[in-house]
């Protein structure tokens, strides 16, 4: 167990100064929004006019209202397509650059940078590379002979988003994997080809099974990510009325809250998305057990 | 002699051939796909609106239009420069500190419930940020402070989870012989904090300033419920949405206030890039 200093004199107070903010974080901006969120979520509010209670009505309504499901259904598909695609595109940047010395710092930074820069520029950058009269994808097909692509039609939307997101976040699951690749003990490497174990094989019994924990710390992170997905969305789906032609549910969230004032409503659908994130957690954290090692 | 050294070099080419060249391959696969959006981006926004379509890589002519119209037609760019940047400074300046404060707190001293709270603290990582928007905009809302920037950073002065996290990790690591021997020394807590703990922490808060900085730079949606949207008051993510409304389909010009937006990251990341990535990595290993 690690040392720790014991109080005395003046020590308390300051113990307490340095909480302060913390303890405050904690008790109105967690604690207390959950609870004014789960409050709210059983009014008909508009902010403006004295609330009304509805009890679960706007639960109720969130089921029965088609766009709800939708919403869901859009951001459950869009985290089954980015959350693997986001994490196998991480992880075999990262073990490219583990395998390879020369210039390692240069393309890790430039790697890198994307997930650094702002989600709104990036997904700009591509409405201007899926643009389906003259963007850059469509004339490359036209070399080809081919014929344009609907980059952010109805049927390629899905991909096209996940796409634009994945190249945006490689960057920072790539730092997280290759610091874990870069933490494997090489006695473990030299054991192994002592025993003349081939490249696959050492990957798979030995690299392998030392990240998982890099693994599922990532695979939390991306998916937290993915259910709360809005900026690419904003950008690429958003349409001239502010309907979105992939709408999540955040960003239903954000249009029935600040666009519409029904505060009571988005409330409720801040809950539950926050309970299907919650269900997310649960059931990662079980099979944490069985399938991440920890090399203690 | 020569026979040799030539059947040396050939052997080593053999053997880059067989070792590394795909290796090689996949790292420059990668970096096109990584630059080419970039190039794009940058290309486009010197090209003349009448040739953006043309699909060079490189403009036919060069021209710097797109920039100064930036004057004109988003005259307000500059403000929403002005915007972010005293949001992301002051988000960054509340983090730091009060992060560090409750970091050094957690790690170094011996207190009752300590655990106890390091366990809340962690819990709220699991509350998505959606779920505390709106109530935090009815707070903010009858505070009277809905179209101001305060909202967007004076949370930041409440501490957080990650930033606590990670600081206290890197508090836990510095020798504890140093907390014993300026104890010895008669030193108060905020002493040890302030003369040993702080200074030394250098990397770790560089790295949490980096992220809670680039974090609030590029931030969309507290911007687009807090500030009106108006181009003058608001922040640059949100200002580039409103221009990709109102100048649909002139995508020389946009992509110059893409670039524009990039920028000030593109500056900081080549002065910080080794606590950057350092410290990001920070993030992932418990």
């Amino acid at each position: 167990m690690v040392d720790r200093l014991r109080l005395k004199g003046t020590d308390s107070w300051w113990m307490f100064l340095l909480l302060l903010p913390t303890l405050l974080g904690i008790l109105l901006g967690t604690v207390g929004s959950l609870a004014a969120s789960v409050a709210i979520s059983l009014t008909n509010w508009n902010n403006v006019q004295a609330p009304q209670w509805v009890g679960l009505a706007n639960y109720v309504d969130s089921f029965t209202d088609p766009r709800f499901g939708d919403t869901l259904l859009n951001t459950l598909k869009f985290a089954g397509l980015y959350i693997p695609a986001s994490v196998i595109a991480a992880l075999a940047a990262a073990l490219i650059l583990n395998s390879h010395a020369k210039g390692r710092g240069f393309f890790r930074a430039a790697f890198f940078f994307p997930s650094l820069t702002s989600s709104v520029a990036v997904a700009l950058v591509f409405s201007w590379i899926y643009s389906q009269d003259n963007g850059i994808l469509n004339q490359i097909l036209g070399v080809f002979g081919a014929p344009p692509v609907a980059w952010m039609g109805k049927e390629n939307i899905l991909y096209s988003v996940t796409i634009a997101n994945v190249w945006g976040a490689v960057g920072e699951g790539m730092i997280i994997f290759l610091a874990a690749l870069q933490a494997v003990p090489s006695i473990y490497y030299e054991a192994a080809r002592m025993e003349g174990a081939g490249k696959f094989h050492i990957f798979r019994k030995i690299t392998f099974p030392l990240i998982t924990p890099a693994l599922f710390f990532q695979v939390v992170i991306v998916t937290v990510n993915a259910l709360q997905a809005f900026e690419y969305i904003y950008m690429l789906t958003r349409r001239t009325q502010g309907e979105s032609t992939m709408a999540t549910v955040v960003y239903l969230i954000y249009r029935n809250g600040f666009r519409w004032f029904n505060m009571g409503l988005a409330s409720a659908q801040a809950v539950l998305l926050a309970a299907v994130i919650i269900a997310f957690m649960v059931a990662y954290f079980r099979a944490e057990k069985k399938l991440v090692v920890y090399d203690k | 002699m020569a026979n040799r050294t030539i059947a040396k070099k050939a052997m080593g080419i053999l053997r880059f051939f067989r070792t590394q060249v795909w290796v090689w391959v996949a790292l420059l696969v990668g970096l096109v796909i990584t630059a080419g959006p970039f190039v794009w981006m940058v290309s486009t926004s010197f090209k003349v609106p009448a040739q953006q379509f043309d699909g060079a890589l490189f403009p036919a002519t060069v021209t710097l239009q797109n920039y100064v119209r930036l004057f004109t037609s988003a005259p307000y760019l500059l403000a929403e420069v002005y915007n972010s940047l005293e949001v992301s400074v002051l988000s960054t300046v509340g983090q730091v500190l009060t992060c560090a404060m409750a970091g050094f707190a957690f790690s170094v001293f011996q207190f009752k419930g300590r655990n106890l709270l390091f366990g809340i603290l962690l819990l709220t990582l699991t509350i998505p940020p959606q779920v505390t928007l709106i109530p935090n905009f009815i707070i903010f809302s009858h505070l009277g402070l809905i179209g101001t920037k305060i909202p967007l950073w004076i949370v930041s002065f409440l501490g957080g989870a990650f930033g606590t996290f990670l600081l206290r990790q890197y508090f836990a690591s510095i020798p504890f012989e140093l907390a014993e021997a300026a104890r010895m020394d008669g030193a108060s807590l905020i002493r040890i904090f302030v003369r040993v703990y702080f200074p030394l922490a250098k990397p770790a808060l560089s790295a949490l300033a980096i992220l809670t900085f680039t974090g609030s730079w590029n931030e969309l949606i507290r911007p687009l419920v807090y500030l009106p949207s108006n181009q003058k008051l608001t922040t640059l993510t949100v200002g580039l949405s409103l221009y990709q409304a109102q100048y649909s389909g002139q995508w020389a010009f946009l992509m110059a206030c893409a670039v524009i937006s990039i920028l000030p990251i593109l500056l900081v990341f080549l002065v910080a890039q080794r606590q950057i990535i350092e410290g990001s990595a920070l993030t992932g290993i418990k």
